[in-house]
């Protein structure tokens, strides 16, 4: 899956296993150069994303489109500042280029992007670069961007200079990409030696670059009049936190209302698809396995990727234009009091909608142990998972009153305040984690502010069918096997050769197992069951409460309001809804936690420590309020 | 404001305020310019900073900053680059005294 070369990577020195495997060639470049758009443009959607093997850092491989046979493999590595690595992608750069990587053959080429508006910076990784001795091609990105402000670079002279052929592109307009074909194409030989600087002298190596601009009379471009003024704005002591304030709701108002209606036709289409499943196969146990335990199960969380991609298409603007950035240098403060920092901010804010892309997000934070903390409190937040219970639970509870005349109702004050417990958590977890395990000296907080630019819908386009690939294969491996075990465990065993009554069922045996153990808390074994089952995923507990009392599992099914209300007293309500806001019941997100921190110690712990936190709350809230209510 | 020369050998123009011989980067305000002299932290940190730019020698404009005390943005070999009070601090700016910056 990484890499085709992987069988003869090890012996890569053989000729004849040389020329079997394909051609590979490395991007490399520093980050905000542009690496990634050139990428995109030359595979397009020949590429795949996966996991460098060993470590948590995300690769991307493509096949690079040359329109003749041969075939190139491109690897798009993360951006570096040289190869001196500090954060852990940084170091999976260098391995790779000294060809340490077990499993990746070194390189056979190198195409090195650099920003060409920026060339006094960037020019210094050539150096480390061209020091490797793979065959490599200098391309200085954002041509386009380079003349509009009225730069300048002799592109022959940087090229006898550096040793390296040198190419001036616009990877957003695919200008001059003839060239990179051609080298690509060609068998390029290594860079002819010239005399590079000693690399670890970091001023030594500027001056070099310097000189070397200036020889191949390169003259920076004026700023970006667009970025100053934009800045002006977005950075203005009032007006900057007040757009921050506005494009913070906007994200919230998409993910909540804008989303709806989607995830309404993906609901419906999920129901229609199933019933049009059900008419097609005989009754029995595989079309009642098919129908509730496959549709029911994997369709209750497939509706939530119109929720999910919404959210990354917000993020994807973001970023590609630069104003991340500025949004991270605004939250810094605020997330320094509760130990972080502002990269930790988008994330966070992620983890409103599901806690599995805010913890891939967490990779742009380079304090290894600031995105643990990151990771360890994302789940905190109010996930989109948990709104079905909160909406079920309230509604069946807590009579609708006006609190504020129109504008707050009692259900509606009742959700804030869910919200409000979640992250109270996530900021006491942060200052109790950042204090104790995951105490770090300051690390330098290094933010680079890149200049604005337009998103391109190529780009937005195809990081949202990434992470419709990443969810959907999810969805498959765990939500999938879930909602077969929880319907076998509801089926069998078989009484007289018929499906059994659910107390006498697996999960019936199971809930009646657990119920000593849940009964402080109010719950009895069919709130068991359903909290055994959320175990998968938080919102199967409303469709296994509704198969558990035989009725519709709908959030806003008045009968099985009713049946709650049997069953729980207000104060094992409030204990329900209080254990949902803290435990850790989302198989997907301890997967990913697992595969980001590298073991399971850390899921591990996240899941004892919100578990316990769980059920302390749920407890204190049963017995206080059953206390108060005098019940 | 008083002219005052420290060191003969440098030959750039300077207008100083005050003849405290070491200000860092966060004493700079909006707009104005300085010269690097030397970064006082760890090896590894200071590495990462001079590979954005901030060497020794280097001129360094202090842009926005972060309201209510945050980070503030340096404008540094073409870059823009966020630091936080406690790291720009640490930047000790030469006490030749850079000129406020002219363009806009």
């Amino acid at each position: 899956m990484a890499l085709d070369s992987r069988a003869a990577g090890g012996v890569a020195s053989a000729p004849q296993a040389a020329e079997r495997r394909a051609h590979v060639t490395a991007v490399v470049g520093p980050p905000n150069s542009g690496k990634s758009t050139l990428f995109n443009r030359l595979t397009g959607l020949r590429q795949k994303v996966a996991n460098f093997p060993g470590v948590t850092v995300e690769q991307r491989v493509g096949r690079a489109q040359l329109g003749s046979g041969r075939e190139i493999l491109l690897v798009d590595l993360p951006g570096i500042y040289s190869l001196d690595p500090h954060s852990e992608d940084e170091r999976v750069t260098r391995d790779v280029l000294y060809g340490r990587m077990h499993d990746i053959a070194r390189p056979d080429s190198i195409l090195l992007v650099l920003d060409a508006t920026n060339l006094g910076r960037h020019l210094v990784l050539a150096a480390p670069i061209l020091s490797l001795g793979i065959p490599t091609l200098i391309i200085l990105n954002m041509a386009d961007d380079l003349r509009a402000r009225g730069g300048s670079v002799d592109v022959e002279a940087l090229s006898r200079q550096l040793g390296a052929p040198v190419a001036l592109v616009s990877a957003a307009t695919g200008e001059n990409f003839e060239t990179i074909t051609r080298f690509l194409m060609s068998q390029p030989p290594a860079p002819i030696p010239v005399e590079l600087p000693v690399l670890q002298d970091v001023p030594k190596c500027r001056a070099w670059a310097a000189d070397i601009g200036s020889r191949a009379c390169y003259r920076a471009p004026a700023p970006s009049v667009w970025t100053r003024r934009l800045d002006a704005v977005f950075l203005h002591p009032f007006w900057g936190p007040v757009v921050f304030g506005v494009v913070v709701v906007a994200v919230f108002q998409t993910i909540f209302s804008g989303a709806r209606p989607l995830m309404e036709a993906a609901q419906r289409l999920v129901g229609v698809s199933g019933d049009f499943v059900a008419n097609h196969l005989p009754e029995s146990a595989l079309r009642s396995l098919i129908v509730d335990g496959v549709w029911g199960g994997v369709g209750a969380v497939v509706v939530f990727l119109p929720q999910i991609l919404l959210l990354f298409l917000f993020i994807g603007i973001l970023e590609d234009s630069g104003y991340l950035a500025r949004a991270a240098l605004i939250a810094d403060r605020t997330m320094a009091k509760i130990g972080l920092q502002g990269k930790s901010f988008i994330p966070l804010l992620s983890a409103y909608a599901c806690a599995v892309p805010a913890i891939l997000a967490t990779r742009t934070i380079e304090n290894k142990r600031d995105r643990i903390a990151t990771i360890l409190i994302a789940p905190f937040m109010t996930c989109s998972a948990r709104l079905p219970v909160y909406t079920l639970v309230i509604a069946a509870f807590l009579p609708e009153r006006p609190l504020l005349g129109p504008f707050l109702g009692t259900q509606a004050a009742a959700m804030l305040g869910l919200y409000l417990l979640g992250f109270l958590a996530a900021v006491a977890t942060a200052r109790i984690l950042k204090s104790s395990v995951l105490k770090s000296e300051r690390s330098p907080f290094v933010l680079e502010m890149p200049p604005y630019r337009r998103p391109t819908l190529r780009s937005l386009g195809l990081r949202l069918m990434d992470r419709a690939k990443v969810f959907l294969r999810r969805a498959g491996l765990v939500i999938l096997p879930a909602a077969v075990i929880l319907w076998c465990l509801a089926h069998f065993p078989f009484i007289d050769g018929k499906v059994p009554p659910i107390e006498q069922s697996l999960a019936g045996t199971l809930g009646r197992t657990v119920e000593p153990l849940i009964q402080p808390l109010g719950f009895n074994w069919k709130i068991g069951i359903g909290l055994i089952t959320s175990l998968a995923a938080r919102e199967v507990i409303v469709g296994t409460l509704g198969a558990i009392y035989g009725i519709e599992g709908d959030a806003h099914s008045t009968g099985l309001q009713r049946a709650l209300q049997n069953d729980l007293t207000p104060a094992a309500a409030a204990a329900l809804l209080v254990f949902f806001a803290f435990a850790m019941q989302c198989m997907s997100t301890l997967a990913v936690v697992r595969r980001e921190t590298g073991s399971w110690r850390w899921p591990a712990m996240q899941f004892f420590y919100m578990g316990a936190l769980a059920y302390l709350g749920a407890l204190a809230a049963n017995q206080g309020l059953g206390a108060l209510l005098g019940k | 404001m008083v002219q005052l020369t420290f060191k003969s050998a440098l030959s750039e123009k300077s207008e100083s305020q005050s003849p405290r011989p070491h200000r860092s980067l966060k004493d700079l305000k909006r707009g104005e310019q300085g010269v690097i002299e030397r970064i006082d932290l760890p090896e590894r940190a200071a590495r990462r900073l001079m590979e954005l730019g901030f060497v020794p020698g280097a001129h360094v404009t202090a842009a926005h900053s972060a309201p209510g005390g945050g980070p503030t943005v340096y404008r540094v070999d073409g870059s823009e680059i966020a630091l936080r009070k406690d790291t720009a601090g640490k930047i000790l700016l030469s006490s030749e005294r850079g000129h406020r910056a002219a363009r806009k």
